[in-house]
């Protein structure tokens, strides 16, 4: 075991490594469906601080070089009875559930942190902060990836994320906490990439429900502790038996901020291969290793701009999003595409346009839909993506 | 006319005499008809651009960076104003239709689609012709105005400018000159400015000129005064101007005009038309017994219905936070250091555009402070469907606001753009019933009084 999956504090996962692949995919999935976030409340049992990012990205090294735990609110299934309250119609749900989640002390936290991704996201550290005694703060990634100036800006606006963290942890991060942290990190993109290179190569041992819910539960446990648990898992999945189904290989578009249920996953699952998709990106943002030299603020600037993935929150000149998707669906070998967007999402609902006009010039067959965390009902959407699926492979 | 003796003393204000008759004919209502003159002096500009051979860039409200844009004699084109003209017009399901016809949702921003329309029909507008673009700039104040100009990107293939402004990080926590943090968002703009100067170098085909950038921003300064004032000259009891129905007729010129001499000497027109009537105590053509602030997007598609449902019972907008945030942040009265133009440039743009992401985000403190100088009765609080920017946090808002003050408040929602989701009876029953509390407290305080008097 490697100081990068060594999991020397407090470990927050049950012990699982006398059960099978399969027991420990559905207490990952029970993980990812639990609006009660336990593995967070561990943490912070055992005195560990814990800072909230919202979707997308967040550069959780700084937080974890502070020694404290960095949680990805994405929202929950659940029902946002105090939530709702402080939002008006006409927005998405991921809004509402994850300000219930703080509301109705399901997740405590101690710093939260939100970007402006979206015209509504950019509204929730002040209405966080209206609300909550711990500080509540925006990041300006830069919006204007194109510019000359936007690292060193960037710099210098993660130096300030780590004055703030520092505030709240009571821990003063050096360059070799921050280097040490790059590694921790830098191994859990490798081992990410490695399970989605299995998707890729042989999606018939690993469904998409499987590998999200693997990929989740990094957002709610020591990256260390998910180095482990993606170290231990990756070679049985490799395992697995199982041999290649007649099904359609698919890209699923459209999951960069709010999540589908898994239910929904499930769905998709049952009669097709999801090859590479856009869940959860922001933990899969930055596509290399991060250089780890003399100022690794600077580093890990420098890899958010130069060597990132794309959705339709960044707007990057050099990375138009329908000919990256284009890319996506070739690299993948994918002979279709699911586009969505959540409900109410601005970026996501827009970005359809381009993507399905580009799809259309391409001649890539592509099913589009819309979904809801908090969505239950799947009936009409299997049916309409059987047929769709139906008639690509009978055509 | 609403006419009461004004509670602000104005230094400029001629002293009353036998002439004030000739001098109201004259100044009275003056602002509006030369703002409409103006208005559509500027349209028929946009109209015969082409044939010019002139470009027009494709700009926004929050930031729009006309003072760079003229020195390379670039046409300022709003799309949020052509749309909004759309509304008013009752044209707006039209052009709409047609972008989601070409795939836009329901759930996508009006303006937006009025825009994608516009363009589908080669710029044909109620008003004129819109040019297509030969750029756009625009900044991060609001997402919508990135996803846009990507779409003018893809039909056009046209330049686009992303001007990044970091805005505030925390309610409270504005930075300033002399801390580093601003100085590293300044870096950042400072830097982003002279490469979008060499944008404009290319497309436009012509080279920098300082002097002449120097020369527009004193025209900026000028009606940044003048806005600034125009703003406070609503403390006047009763109220100079209604800021939602006048105050959108003023937004419309300080977005097209800022810059030009005709917007500089318009907004110095207004405010002394507005300190004469404030100077006699000249209001509204009904009688003020209510005076509101109005936070969010007027509700374009039954614009003047929409007011009157408000001044019918008295009401008058004596403030709206659209007039901080639709004008940029002019609210602040930045003036530009003429010594320094670019670097001044880069730090009013971060300020003032900062300051108009604050009269979305954090409008409650800010809204607080209003109530007493203002005299504030009521608060209302209109979020629309479109615009996730401005209405997002507004419930959130209006509950902090109730905890730290006990003024009214009414929340209602509709559109500023798509009539499908206005619904003018709901509108006027949640209205009347406001008014009705209103009438009620302002019974109840008197009464308060009285019993205070009997028992003093």
């Amino acid at each position: 075991m490697t100081a990068v999956t060594a999991v020397t504090g407090t470990r927050v996962l049950e012990p699982y490594e006398s059960l099978s692949l399969s027991e420990v995919l559905s207490r990952c999935r029970d993980l990812v469906e639990d609006p009660d976030f336990p593995t967070v409340a561990r943490w912070r049992r055992d005195g560990g601080k814990v800072i909230g990012h919202f979707e997308v990205y967040f550069p959780e090294e700084i937080a974890h070089a502070a020694g404290a735990l960095p949680f990805k609110v994405r929202g929950a299934p659940v029902e946002a009875r105090q939530g709702e309250s402080h939002f008006g119609s006409y927005l998405c749900s991921i809004l509402k559930t994850s300000l219930e989640l703080v509301l109705s002390n399901r997740v405590e936290l101690d710093m939260f942190v939100s970007h402006p991704i979206c015209d509504s996201a950019r509204n929730l550290a002040a209405i966080w902060g209206r609300n909550v005694e711990y500080p509540c703060e925006i990041l300006y990634l830069p919006q204007n990836a194109n510019s000359g100036h936007a690292a060193a800006y960037l710099r210098g606006e993660y130096g300030r994320l780590a004055r703030q963290i520092e505030a709240v942890t009571g821990h003063a991060i050096t360059d070799d906490d921050l280097r040490a942290s790059l590694a921790v990190f830098n191994e859990n993109r490798r081992l990410l990439r490695e399970l989605y290179e299995i998707k890729r190569a042989t999606p018939w041992q690993l469904a998409v429900d499987e590998a999200y819910v693997l990929m989740a539960v990094g957002g709610m446990i020591p990256r260390e502790e998910h180095n482990a648990l993606l170290a231990w898992a990756l070679p049985k999945i490799r395992e697995r038996a199982g041999v290649p189904q007649d099904r359609m290989r698919l890209v699923f578009e459209g999951g960069f901020c709010e999540q589908p249920p898994l239910d929904l996953l499930s769905t998709i699952a049952k009669f097709s291969y999801v090859v590479d998709d856009d869940l959860l990106i922001g933990l899969r943002w930055i596509t290399e290793d991060v250089p780890i030299g003399d100022d690794p603020l600077a580093d890990l600037a420098v890899s958010y701009l130069e060597r990132s993935s794309y959705s339709p929150v960044q707007h990057d000149l050099r990375k138009p999003k329908e000919k990256m998707l284009v890319e996506r669906i070739r690299n993948a070998g994918a002979g279709a595409a699911i586009i969505t967007a959540a409900k109410m999402c601005e970026p996501g609902l827009d970005e359809v346009v381009a993507y399905v006009k580009a799809l259309d010039e391409e001649g890539i067959p592509y099913f589009v839909s819309e979904f809801e965390e908090r969505m239950t009902n799947f009936d009409n959407l299997q049916v309409q993506l059987e047929t769709f699926i139906e008639n690509l492979l009978f055509a | 006319m609403s006419t009461k003796a004004s509670t602000t003393a104005s230094p400029y204000a001629p002293p009353a005499g036998p002439s004030d008759d000739a001098r109201a004919t004259s100044l009275v209502g003056r602002g509006n008809k030369e703002g409409n003159r103006l208005f559509r002096s500027w349209f028929s500009e946009l109209t015969t651009a082409q044939e010019r051979g002139e470009k027009a860039a494709y700009v926004f409200v929050m930031g729009s960076m006309a003072e760079l844009l003229r020195v390379f004699d670039f046409h300022t084109i709003f799309p949020e104003v052509n749309g909004l003209q759309t509304a008013v017009r009752h044209v707006a399901d039209d052009y709409i239709a047609k972008a989601e016809d070409y795939g836009f949702s329901t759930d996508v921003c009006g303006y937006v689609k009025a825009d994608i329309g516009l363009q589908f029909r080669g710029g044909e507008h109620p008003m004129g012709t819109i040019p297509p673009p030969a750029l756009s700039v625009y900044t991060n104040a609001c997402n919508t105005y990135i996803k846009w100009a990507e779409i003018w990107e893809r039909l056009y293939g046209v330049p686009i400018f992303t001007l990044d402004i970091p805005g505030t990080r925390r309610s409270g926590g504005q930075t300033w000159p002399g801390s580093a943090d601003f100085a590293n968002d300044l870096r950042y703009v400072r830097g982003q400015i002279d490469e979008l100067i060499g944008v404009c170098e290319t497309v436009s085909g012509k080279r920098f000129d300082i002097d002449k950038l120097r020369e527009i921003m004193g025209y900026a300064n000028r009606m940044s005064v003048a806005w600034k004032r125009l703003i406070e000259l609503n403390k006047s009891t009763p109220a100079v101007y209604n800021a939602v129905t006048d105050g959108t007729v003023y937004l419309g010129m300080a977005n097209g005009f800022r810059g030009r001499e005709e917007g500089a000497r318009y907004f110095e027109d207004l405010v002394e038309e507005l300190e004469y009537k404030a100077a006699h105590g000249i209001g509204s053509p009904f009688e003020e017994k209510y005076r509101l602030v109005f936070v969010g997007v007027p509700c374009y598609p039954i614009f003047r219905r929409f007011g009157e449902m408000f001044s019918e019972w008295g009401g008058t907008f004596v403030g709206s936070t659209y007039l901080w945030f639709a004008s940029g942040g002019a609210n602040m009265g930045f003036e530009y250091d003429l010594d320094r133009p670019l670097d001044s440039l880069a730090e009013g743009v971060l300020v003032t555009v900062r300051d108009a992401m604050d009269a979305m985000f954090y409008s409650n403190t800010l809204l607080a402070d209003m109530i007493e100088p203002f005299d504030i009765d009521g608060v209302v609080y209109h979020p629309i469907k479109s615009c996730r920017t401005v209405s997002t946090g507004l419930a959130d808002s209006r509950r902090a606001l109730m905890e730290q003050t006990d003024v009214a408040t009414l929340f209602i929602e509709s559109d500023h753009m798509d009539k499908r989701v206005v619904s003018e009876a709901q509108l006027k029953n949640r209205i009347d019933a406001f008014f009705e509390g209103l009438a009620t407290r302002r019974q109840h305080r008197a009464a308060q009084v009285v019993r205070q008097g009997r028992e003093g």
